[in-house]
């Protein structure tokens, strides 16, 4: 068994997305305990730990750049990952979060938190990151080394581009994932 | 280009297509030989049994060395010629022209009613886009939902034109043409009225079922619905051919 110090780190976080991708990775059910022996979550909603380390081997990034929020994190995971990977569609191509794209973004907020709503509409402010007006994939706004398209992409993908990249190889993830699987 | 009609006495060539010798009839075009012998080309807006418009470039390929790329499936086959289908650099043009599909209009495979059975979306992963690298457009076009069997989603339209040489080739209504330049072009029912209020429509549905996308679907279809079956093109061109 390999000790820590020689295990892969990776962190992992959900920027604009619906947490699939991540269910997804929780999808690997029992290769999760071999996969364990040879990477170590050093940052993810998956465990506790709160900062992000300073050096990091393997970044995993679900979601969009939606708010301003996401663009700051994305910055972080560039800044402190060796490798980095985005998860998923709405990671790879903006997917269904930038379907707002096409509208107004002043029009988007407007018909969300006032149009459509019965009870106290009011558009919030407070405690929430600012909304971009132009959603992007994670490569619009830092540079990626791997793209895992797929809504989401099935757990045997994540597992076949996980061991690759274990194994020091580079991953061909068109031959196991698309748009849209 | 007008559907063929058979030639009994047409000659014969032989030609080298990636390093294999093969022979064709000399009214052939280099897609139909390679669809012969199981030599992939991607292509898109050609269709066994509709004429040749060559627009979307997917299927172009190397000939006798040169540097001008050739369209497989405008470009006959002639005698000594030699093909390369799937060099590094027909692969990079063939990457970029399926990103810039998917840059020009909405191609969200995840909730698409074509998903799973859509051509442009098995394209990109054949041809290992995973990423597209330029910008997104991100401008919305109209659906017309107006007709009461089908639907037009322009968003999801890639301007292949199957649909205006299906109906006017095979159906005979000419109900589809095109209309606008560059990125305002666009498919249109009848002089660009709703669908619905077609007069030369048949409701047929074969513009439906040669759509290589999302773009013309069955009503009432939902998420990965909507399977498109396109047997009856080959049949209804063969025995046209042979009259």
């Amino acid at each position: 068994m390999s000790s820590s110090s020689q295990k892969v780190t990776v962190a992992t976080t959900w920027l604009d997305g619906c947490s699939g991708c991540h269910m997804s990775f929780l999808d690997m059910d029992e290769r999760l305990v071999d996969l364990a022996e040879q990477i170590d979550i050093v940052y993810s909603p998956f465990v506790d730990a709160k900062e992000l380390p300073p050096q990091v081997d393997l970044g995993i990034l679900e979601g969009s750049i939606s708010n301003d929020e996401d663009l700051h994190k994305a910055r972080e995971f560039r800044a402190h990952c060796k490798v980095l990977l985005s998860l998923g569609d709405c990671a790879v191509n903006g997917n269904v979060p930038a379907m707002r794209n096409p509208f107004k973004l002043d029009d988007v907020i407007e018909r969300s938190y006032r149009e459509n709503v019965d009870l106290n509409p009011q558009i919030p402010t407070e405690g929430v990151p600012q909304l971009l007006s132009t959603v992007r994939p994670v490569h619009g706004v830092v540079s990626v080394d791997i793209f895992v398209p797929g809504c989401p992409p099935q757990a045997d993908a994540i597992h076949y581009v996980l061991t690759e990249l274990i194994a020091g190889r580079t991953p061909d993830p068109s031959q196991v994932t698309r748009f849209g699987a | 280009m007008p559907i063929r009609a058979q030639q009994p006495n047409v000659s014969v060539v032989t030609l080298n297509i990636d390093g294999q010798d093969l022979s064709a009839r000399a009214d052939e075009t280099i897609i139909e030989v390679c669809r012969e012998n199981k030599i992939p080309i991607p292509s898109l807006c050609w269709m066994d049994g509709l004429s040749v418009v060559g627009a979307c470039r997917l299927c172009v390929v190397e000939v006798d060395g040169g540097p001008r790329l050739q369209a497989a499936c405008a470009t006959r086959v002639r005698e000594g010629m030699s093909v390369q289908t799937n060099t590094d650099k027909l692969q990079r043009y063939r990457r970029t022209l399926v990103e810039l599909l998917f840059a020009e209009r909405n191609h969200v495979c995840a909730v698409c009613v074509s998903n799973g059975h859509c051509e442009l979306q098995w394209l990109a992963q054949k041809c290992g886009v995973d990423h597209v690298r330029m910008p997104y457009r991100n401008t919305g076009y109209r659906v017309d939902s107006s007709h009461e069997m089908f639907r037009v989603d322009h968003n999801r339209c890639v301007l292949c034109t199957r649909c205006v040489r299906v109906c006017d080739e095979i159906e005979g209504a000419h109900t589809w043409d095109v209309m606008g330049r560059g990125s305002g072009c666009q498919v249109v029912t009848d002089l660009a009225k709703p669908w619905g209020e077609s007069d030369s429509c048949t409701s047929c549905g074969k513009c439906v079922q040669v759509c290589p996308t999302g773009a013309l679907v069955k009503q009432g279809t939902s998420v990965g619905e909507m399977v498109k079956d396109q047997q009856f093109l080959s049949i209804l061109a063969r025995r046209r051919s042979n009259r």
